[in-house]
């Protein structure tokens, strides 16, 4: 693997140079300094970038990778759902699943056994035809201890996905998954698992070209032409700059792909994404991250903006191992404490919802138990109760949090509501990402503020992270009966018996145990302009396949809309 | 060809300007007539006048102001009024009361930066340049390799390594209040590891071009010490490089604490400082609306001391100029 | 002699640099794989250090390190996982490279004539504004440059694009914006470096030859009165041609200055030294041609 000549040429060209303005006379050199100055026109010659796409997405921070068995971001999995198509895709008006490469399928009466039948016309785009074969490869691929995926974890549904991955079992031919014939797939679950189709739509399952990945290995997808199952197929990848995608020709629902080329462009400074934006160089801005929230107030006035519910919920934890946290009272006394609504309408002005509850709001059969509300005088008298009336003799504790000015200004607020509350004093502990990620995991913390984004359509993907043995708990909380509500609820085929067993898991957590405390719930938020694009909907997953959305007929692009 | 003639004959008057110099510098009582050149520089007056009221100002400002620096309201971004002169952040806070909070951090740091750079890099790069050989490759590879390694992760693995110890011997020793001060050493471990390398680069690029003067020459034939050659008549003739860099480097190193702050790796909020408060005022500059005070107050502050700085440390520079007219 | 002395010790030093980085990398806390998702079992975290050789000791992790950088081979990106490190380098080092060798020539352009300027004009109008001028340059950062050029020149004038990499028009601001600081120091520098030499006993001399003025400063006292300026231009131009993470990110710049931090943050380990590596042989060349420089500009300096 060498560097590409236009790096080597750019090396010789600095040291060139370099060379030539320390051997020189003073006068010459001065102007050999101003010689870089004719690089500007060597810009003009690089690659040149094609003319503007039909469609230019800004999308988030710059995708892991473009594998779907390696991604785990929802940037990534934006543009991979572009690319890739598991057995269902999700629809775009609901994001409930819909046929994808399978066009119809049965489910057996106890739920376990699912039988998928593909389309005769599936095809990759550079010709071969998509089988069942295909799509066992690519699940067992995610499985296999040498891809290392990090989501391997959404295929633990089939019958010894999880034995395979850990290594205990060695033959694949154990893992629920065969093909029955060339357009025929069986999989066979652990249980009745409700969310398995949407599961099928999401990217970890998409299906992979085998051919390329035995022939190029882990660089399969940057190596042209990249095969794909999907909607588009790739035409460029540059790092921190675009994703250019464009139709492909041979997807089996081609017809109805609305935008021929599309731009994903990748960017972390919210106010860049704006300014382009507002200069109409781009289109949509669907990120979360991507909008300035010191400017929400003001930007959601204007109606190109466009704010949703999805799942996700702020929150944040309690280290229950350490004093005084182990006490449920005080617990409960710093939650009642905690002014919600000031935090959602001074601080994120997004038109976030207080959240009571963990579970956001609109997820199918299933509601959310009432949690508990802002109430300070409870509060000072629970403390009180505790053995800290007033807040004396409270020790000084920990507020964990990471960078970012938004979870900085509500650590802030929460810092100043508990002195003003209940007298205690907290100090706030700033971390880079991965030392907050290792202390909350190693239970380094006394509070620590936390956040979720649900995975699928289901109360499953919020609760089971607070099971026993969950690496995701990180609260050293453990409850038997917690374990036993979430694990009895989900062998339920009722859906409303499985409700009953849920709501009643979550009220532990969020009423009556209490390792954790959720502030609000995210609200999605997009730009664009509805006059002028159409075919994005609202969902709770935040998810919109690119194929269906388009530019309106005669909307002309604005140069600057100031 | 002519020119190098030419510049053999400017060397050879060399010797008698420096003698001129020489003899400058042994009239009595210099210190006076240092004192009394910077006199004459009225700008340097002004700005030693202004950073004395700006010293004041940060003294005595959080006892006169009816605001604390965390002290919460509902007036959340507020322009300036007679109330609060410099507006309201978006916790309903007081900005000018953080800028006298954040103006004790940001010097502090500006003063630790400076006076490593002072301390470590002039030495470091006198003696390079001076001793030469095989000397001066081993520690300027030193300022190489220090300079090549990355200080970010310099600094997270000092965090992450010694901030736990030095928290608890700081409560042992000094009381809670106190330990919360600890990431404040580490901020300053960080920036005084960076903050020197440049100087010593180029304080050595001055020796190196100085050790061979025909004053240095003669003064050695004489029979002085290094020590003495060094301090007396190479070092006086850095001082101008050596003051101007120091000026520069206190924007940096302020600045430099600022990215470190983002990073989540400098000081800890609600603390504030000058490079912060820039840092959270320039997400004003958007087309949408700017809440300008965020960025202007701050921002006004930083340079007008910065300014100050640069002013005085001409007047001093012009002050202490061994070759300067009475 | 000299140089072939330097340019042979670069080798052990490049590999001392590499070892140090590789080490202290390793301490920071946190590895590569550690997300805000916990994986469902330890096992799928056992893989992912299984397949990246994690979970050997770490000399051995080094030599195969040092094996891969012997075929060049600065090995795979733990961030970017369909990607080398080789392939980031080369599709970024391009244009760090271009902007930063526009932003040095700016700098360099505007410094060195603004502080010849200022120190010629000592003490008058000229000195002052110029001098201010400097100074504003030093004290004003890159994050509220780079916006406000953006806010004046692209949005509310529209003569220049708001961000992005495709045109050289797309260069202008950018180099603005990371060009004005050091112009600034440059500047300084210079100043400073002209005013101790215009006390310098040849150019009395060469004044007293009768010597027309413009010919003293520029054929005899420019030469020794930019050696501070050049002694900054090789940290200076290393740090400009690996690319700066506030520009790149506030013009959305494909350089590899953003990969600089980002990689730390990620713990991108072979990123990490792959980049510090090539900072340092960016770094060292820079200042042995800067010391080499010095014998040129001063002819009483002798290396050795």
């Amino acid at each position: 693997m060498k560097f590409s000549t236009d790096a080597l040429l750019s090396f010789k060209r600095a040291f060139r140079f370099l060379g030539a303005s320390c051997a020189v006379r003073p006068l010459p050199l001065l102007l050999l300094l101003l010689l870089p100055l004719l690089l500007l026109p060597l810009l003009s010659a690089r690659p040149a970038v094609p003319s503007r796409a039909d469609l230019v997405i800004i999308n988030g921070a710059e995708p892991e990778s473009l594998d779907p068995a390696i991604i785990t971001g929802q940037a990534d999995g934006r543009v991979v759902r572009a690319l890739f198509e598991g057995l269902t895709r999700i629809n775009p008006t609901n994001a409930a699943p819909e046929p994808g490469l399978a066009h119809r399928w049965e489910i057996s009466p106890d739920g376990t056994t699912y039988t998928f039948h593909l389309r005769t016309n599936a095809a990759w785009s550079t010709g071969q035809p998509i089988t069942a074969e295909d799509v066992v490869y690519s699940w067992i691929r995610v499985l296999d201890p040498n891809t290392a995926a990090d989501y391997a974890g959404q295929l633990f549904f089939l019958k010894n996905g999880e034995e395979f991955n850990s290594g205990r079992i060695k033959d694949p031919a154990q893992v629920g998954v065969r093909a029955l014939d060339a357009h025929t797939v069986r999989a066979e679950l652990t249980g009745p698992t409700p969310f398995f189709l949407d599961l099928c739509a999401f990217p970890t399952l998409a299906v992979a070209p085998k051919f390329a990945i035995e022939k190029h290995g882990d660089r399969w997808v940057v190596m042209p032409p990249m095969p794909v199952s999907g909607a588009y197929e790739l035409v460029e990848w540059r790092l921190q700059d675009r994703i250019r995608v464009r139709r492909n020709p041979r997807y089996w629902d081609a017809a109805n792909v609305h935008s021929s080329v599309v731009d994903f462009l990748s960017m972390d400074s919210p106010m860049t994404a704006i300014n382009l934006y507002l200069t109409g160089r781009a289109d949509i801005i669907w990120d979360k991250s991507l909008v300035p929230g010191q400017l929400m107030d003001a930007l959601r006035r204007r109606p190109d903006c466009h704010t949703f519910d999805y799942l996700g919920t702020l929150f944040y934890r309690y280290n229950v191992t350490r004093k005084p946290f182990d006490d449920v009272r005080v617990r409960r006394a710093l939650a009642l404490a905690v002014d919600k609504r000031r935090i959602v309408e001074k601080i994120t002005r997004g038109g976030e919802r207080v959240a009571a509850h963990f579970t956001p709001r609109g997820m199918p059969v299933y509601d959310p138990p009432a949690g508990l509300d802002y109430d300070p005088d409870q509060a000072r008298k629970l403390l009180a109760q505790a053995g800290f009336p007033g807040g004396k003799g409270f020790p000084v504790f920990q507020y964990l949090f990471n960078t970012g000015k938004t979870d900085e200004q509500i650590s802030v607020e929460i810092q100043a509501m508990w002195q003003r509350e209940l007298g205690i004093r907290m100090e706030l502990r700033q971390a880079e990402w991965k030392v907050y990620l290792v202390a909350l995991r190693a239970l380094d913390y006394d509070v620590g503020r936390s956040s979720w984004v649900g995975d699928y359509n289901d109360p499953n993907t919020f609760l089971d992270m607070f099971m026993s043995n969950n690496g995701n708990n990180r609260t050293g909380w453990k409850s038997t009966r917690y374990d036993e509500l979430v694990r009895e609820g989900n062998r339920q085929t009722d859906p409303r018996l499985r409700e009953k067993f849920l709501r009643e898991a979550e009220t532990l957590l969020v009423r009556d145990e209490l390792p954790i405390v959720p502030l609000y719930f995210y609200a999605g938020i997009h730009f664009y302009d509805s006059a002028r694009i159409e075919g994005i909907h609202p969902n709770l997953i935040d998810e919109h396949p690119v194929y269906a959305i388009r530019k309106k007929r005669g909307s002309e692009p604005v140069s600057s809309n100031r | 060809m002519v020119e190098d003639r030419e510049a053999e004959e400017a060397g050879g008057g060399e010797t008698m300007a420096s003698a001129v110099a020489l003899a400058a510098r042994h009239s009595p009582r210099p210190s006076v007539r240092a004192w009394r050149r910077f006199q004459r520089n009225r700008p340097a007056l002004v700005s030693l006048g202004f950073l004395l009221l700006l010293a004041g100002f940060i003294v005595l400002w959080p006892w006169l102001s009816p605001f604390s620096e965390s002290s919460m309201s509902n007036a959340q971004f507020q322009p300036p009024d007679g109330r609060h002169w410099c507006g309201t952040d978006i916790h309903g806070r007081d900005v000018l009361t953080r800028m006298a909070y954040g103006a004790r951090i940001s010097l502090l740091v500006g003063a630790v930066g400076a006076g490593v750079s002072l301390l470590i890099g002039v030495t470091w790069g006198a003696v390079a340049g001076y001793v030469g050989g095989r000397w001066d490759a081993l520690l300027m590879r030193c300022v190489d390799i220090l300079y090549a390694l990355p200080s970010v992760v310099f600094v997270i693995v000092l965090i992450a390594t010694l901030e736990g110890l030095l928290k608890s011997w700081l409560t042992r020793v000094a009381g809670t209040n106190f330990a919360s001060s600890a990431r404040l050493l580490f901020l300053f471990a960080g920036l005084g590891a960076v903050s020197w390398l440049t100087m010593a680069r180029i304080v050595r690029g001055q020796v190196l071009s100085l050790r061979h003067r025909a004053f240095v020459e003669a003064s050695r034939a004489l029979g002085a010490s290094h020590a003495r050659i060094l301090w007396h008549h190479i070092l006086p003739n850095v001082w101008g490089v050596v003051i101007v860099y120091l000026t520069l480097t206190v924007p940096s190193v302020i600045l430099y604490e600022s990215f470190l702050s983002y990073l989540g790796l400098g000081i800890q909020p609600p603390m504030a400082s000058w490079g912060s408060l820039i840092a959270e005022g320039a997400a004003q500059l958007n087309p949408i609306r700017m809440y300008w005070w965020l960025i202007v107050c701050p921002a006004t502050m930083l340079v007008t001391t910065l300014l100050a700085l640069n002013f005085l440390g001409d007047g001093l520079r012009d002050a202490l100029d061994p070759r300067a007219g009475a | 002699m000299y140089f072939l002395k330097r340019a042979i010790f670069l080798l052990p030093l490049l590999l001392l640099i590499s070892a140090l980085a590789f080490a202290l990398v390793r301490v920071a806390p946190g590895g590569p794989f550690d997300k805000e998702r916990e994986p469902s079992t330890p096992d799928i975290e056992r893989n992912l250090k299984a397949k990246y050789h994690l979970d050997e000791p770490l000399w051995q992790q080094y030599l195969r390190y040092l094996g891969g950088l012997a075929r060049g081979d600065f090995g795979p990106s733990l961030k970017y996982r369909s990607h080398t490190v080789n392939d980031i380098i080369a599709q970024g080092l391009p244009v760090s490279l271009i902007l930063g060798l526009l932003a040095f020539g700016f700098a360099q352009g505007v410094g060195i004539p603004l502080g010849f300027y200022t120190a010629v004009r000592k003490g008058e109008w000229g000195d002052w504004v110029g001098s201010f001028l400097a100074i504003l340059a030093v004290c004003v950062p890159g994050f509220v440059v780079g916006p406000l050029l953006v806010m004046v020149f692209a949005i509310h004038l529209g003569w220049l694009p708001v961000a992005l990499w495709e045109s050289p028009l797309h260069a202008v601001l950018p180099t603005l914006a990371l060009g004005l600081y050091f112009s600034g120091r440059v500047a300084r520098l210079m100043r400073e470096g002209m005013l101790s030499t215009l006390h310098e006993g040849f150019i009395t001399t060469a004044r007293a030859k009768g010597l027309s003025e413009p010919a003293i400063l520029i054929k005899h006292a420019f030469r020794l009165a930019v050696l501070p300026v050049v002694s900054y231009a090789g940290p200076l131009l290393a740090d400009l041609l690996t690319g700066s993470f506030v520009i790149e990110n506030i013009f959305r710049i494909p350089g590899i200055g953003v990969f600089l931090v980002n990689s730390t943050q990620n713990r991108d380990y072979p990123m990490i030294v792959g980049l510090v590596l090539l900072y340092a042989v960016l770094l060292l060349v820079l200042n042995l041609l800067v010391d080499l420089s010095y014998s040129v500009l001063d002819r009483r300096v002798k290396h050795g």
